[in-house]
């Protein structure tokens, strides 16, 4: 029973780390799957936890906060199409110059509006997104096995936890059963031939964008305002990458970019568990290691070692019309 | 044909364009200065003026350019590949490890002046190993050099970590770093040469791995533009089509890249490891890695305007430094939205200014561009 519950608690932070991490692969699928990449994922999600946190820490209230990291953050993407579709530049550049941008100033507006060494005031419950009790939860915590699953596992999760989750089948739905959706796997693949069918590449490559902003704007909201109270400098650590690595393990495709981001998520929370206790037949396994495995398994399967992931085929390259 | 855009005179694409990005750049950083309740230029003075208003200030700006000549040169040399090597901050970490080797190996038995060599060829070794794995998945397997160079990034930084607490630190030392080299494992410093031309230096960590980076400039140069091995490296850069036709190797092309590239990097290790704090400690590449890519995109690949433009983030680093003192407002991480700022309008908006450019050029004599464009554009 022991067993039993500490593996309720590892999957309950697994659900908790992977959140991020599914808002912002399913953001960077739309933008990648229209034949952008974006690499500045982590960038966006930086400022738009910013801006959750700042404006939540004025105003008050999570929903105001929410809507500010989405407006941030879609500028960011819109300054990221601006320079990769209608500039035709490199986006890879781009997305570094977004990263940048948005590590510097995050902490010197951070530092110039709040004095705090670049964090933001912590919010008050009203401020932030808090856990929703599903019915019965309490009720039914005694029954053994279903209790601890439904009440710790599926109910007291934040909002954001059950938006991020309902995103997954929604954008398999946009992606595969709409008019948009198939439009945009189509000026990923073959721009060419969506132009000859009298769309425009580049307003279409626009939403696709607008949309990853959207999406790195909740999960920056959601690193901000429910997993933590308030910004904090450097807050994404890397976890827009993470997410990066995940959409390419789960070869941009929406369901296995879920099972990704858990995945990576219970690697994380793994071995913030296991810190320092050795594991039967293998020993100790360093820290280091298991906070490097999410990058290793990304190399490994983008050499092809397991299976095989392909790009969308024309990412990275600008649309340039005939003339 | 592929290029979107139609000629410019040279002295504008070379000139003329990157001095407008430049400065649009500066403008918008001027702009979050105001923004944050500062007077942009006294803030563009006070740094100008703490960046090379004494010798003490030269010396530590000097200083800085010299991490990013290395790293600015590996981005460089990969860029002319077409292969965008984001993996330098790795590569120098890296190659931290391989100058700290060598120095904790030979300090006690050698003179600086052999166990230097020695250094270089363990910085520049360790670099490249660091940037082979992701250039034979490139090359062999095709995996996206981007993707594979920023996952190493991360697994250096983990490596590195691990090395410094679990082997390499000393025993019964708290802090994750080894131990102090002694003599021999120490790069004398050059402020001797700012003090012959008359500037003041009490002690700045500029140290003889500044001529190191200015041989390795003229030395890439050499590489780029006057030898077979450069010629292979343009010619993938230009049309990996044609260069397939002409019998290059792109196999051999792509690894011999990225192993120089990769070299360069973590001989960036040298300057901080060897020349100044002479023991390694985490995380001492502080983002010269990535101010490596702003410095050649700035410079346009071309060693004599990375060396210049490696100069010019010196100066940023170093008068930035001086600047978060006098207004407390302003830390250093402006320095980072500079460089996402230079990034973007030099890297990927280059062409933003060009068509009005053009039109401009067009207005004024219209046969110098138009006439040469159409041609251009039938070929």
């Amino acid at each position: 029973m022991d067993l039993f519950n500490t593996l309720v608690l590892l999957l309950d932070s697994t659900v908790r780390l992977s959140v991020p991490l599914l808002f912002a692969a399913l953001a960077g699928l739309y933008s990648e799957r229209s034949g952008v990449f974006d690499i500045g994922l982590e960038g966006k999600m930086l400022a738009g936890a910013f801006a959750a946190g700042a404006a939540a820490a004025v105003s008050g209230s999570a929903w105001v906060g929410l809507m500010a990291a989405v407006l941030v953050s879609v500028f960011m993407a819109l300054v990221h199409g601006f320079a990769s579709i209608t500039h035709r530049g490199n986006q890879i550049v781009s997305g570094v110059a977004i990263n940048f941008i948005a590590a510097g100033s995050t902490i010197i507006l951070g530092q110039a509006w709040f004095s705090q060494g670049g964090r933001t005031p912590l919010v008050g419950a009203a401020g932030r997104f808090g856990a929703i009790h599903l019915p019965f939860a309490d009720a039914l915590s005694g029954v053994p096995v279903l209790g601890p699953l439904y009440s710790q596992l599926l109910s007291g999760h934040s909002l954001l936890v059950y938006l991020a989750f309902l995103l997954v089948p929604f954008t398999w739905w946009v992606l595969f059963r709409t008019r948009f959706g198939l439009r945009l796997r189509a000026v990923g693949e073959n721009p060419a031939a969506v132009d000859t069918a009298g769309i425009s590449v580049q307003w279409l490559r626009y939403r696709a964008v607008i949309c990853t902003g959207v999406l790195t704007g909740l999960a920056g909201t959601y690193l901000a305002l429910a997993q933590n109270a308030g910004f904090v400098k450097d807050m994404t650590a890397g976890r827009g990458f993470i997410a990066l690595a995940a959409l390419i393990f789960a070869k941009w495709r929406p369901v296995p970019v879920m099972f990704a981001c858990l995945l990576f998520g219970f690697l994380d929370a793994f071995s913030i568990r296991i810190q320092g206790t050795p594991l039967p037949l293998i020993g100790r396994v360093p820290v280091q290691f298991m906070q490097a495995l999410p990058y290793i398994l990304t190399v490994v399967l983008l050499a092809g070692f397991i299976g095989r992931a392909i790009p969308p085929r024309a990412g990275g390259v600008p649309y340039v019309k005939e003339r | 044909m592929s290029a979107p855009y139609a000629k410019l005179p040279a002295w504008a694409d070379y000139g003329l364009i990157p001095l407008i990005n430049l400065t649009v750049a500066f403008i918008v950083a001027g702009l979050v200065v105001l923004l944050i309740g500062e007077n942009p230029l006294r803030a563009a003075v006070i740094l100008v003026d703490g960046a090379i208003g004494r010798g003490q200030a030269i010396a530590y700006t000097l200083y800085y350019a010299t991490s990013f000549i290395f790293t600015g040169l590996a981005v460089a040399v990969a860029f002319h590949s077409s292969l965008f090597n984001i993996g330098g901050e790795g590569q120098a970490y890296v190659g931290g490890l391989g100058v700290a080797l060598v120095c904790l190996a030979f300090d006690s038995v050698l003179p600086w002046w052999l166990t230097f060599p020695l250094a270089i060829l363990g910085a520049a070794l360790f670099g490249a190993a660091w940037a082979l794995i992701p250039a034979y998945f490139q090359a062999k397997r095709g995996s996206h050099i981007v993707i594979t160079t920023i996952m190493f990034n991360f697994i250096a930084a983990s490596l590195m970590v691990y090395l410094l607490v679990e082997v390499l630190k000393p025993a019964g030392s708290q802090a994750p770093q080894t131990r102090t080299f002694l003599e021999g494992g120490q790069l004398p410093k050059l402020n001797w040469m700012l003090e012959a031309m008359g500037f003041a230096v009490r002690s700045a960590p500029l140290n003889v791995s500044f001529l190191l980076a200015l041989v390795a400039a003229f030395l890439v140069w050499v590489l780029i533009w006057r030898t077979r091995l450069g010629y292979e490296i343009r010619m993938r850069g230009h049309s990996p089509k044609a260069a397939r036709y002409a019998g290059v190797s792109e196999v051999r092309v792509i690894i011999v890249t990225m192993l120089i590239s990769g070299a360069l990097a973590g001989m960036m290790a040298l300057n901080p490891v060897m020349g100044d704090q002479n023991r390694l400690q985490i995380d001492f590449v502080t983002g010269a890695g990535f101010v490596g890519i702003a410095v050649a995109l700035m410079g346009r690949s071309h060693p004599a305007g990375i060396v210049p433009a490696a100069i010019l983030f010196g100066m940023l680093y170093q008068g930035g430094a001086e600047l978060a003192f006098e207004m407390p407002g302003i830390s250093r991480d402006m320095i980072v939205i500079i460089q996402g700022l230079v990034i973007l309008f030099a890297g990927a908006l280059e062409h933003m200014f060009r068509p009005s450019l053009q039109a401009l050029f067009a207005s004024f004599s219209p046969r110098a561009v138009g006439a040469e464009a159409k041609q251009g554009e039938s070929a």
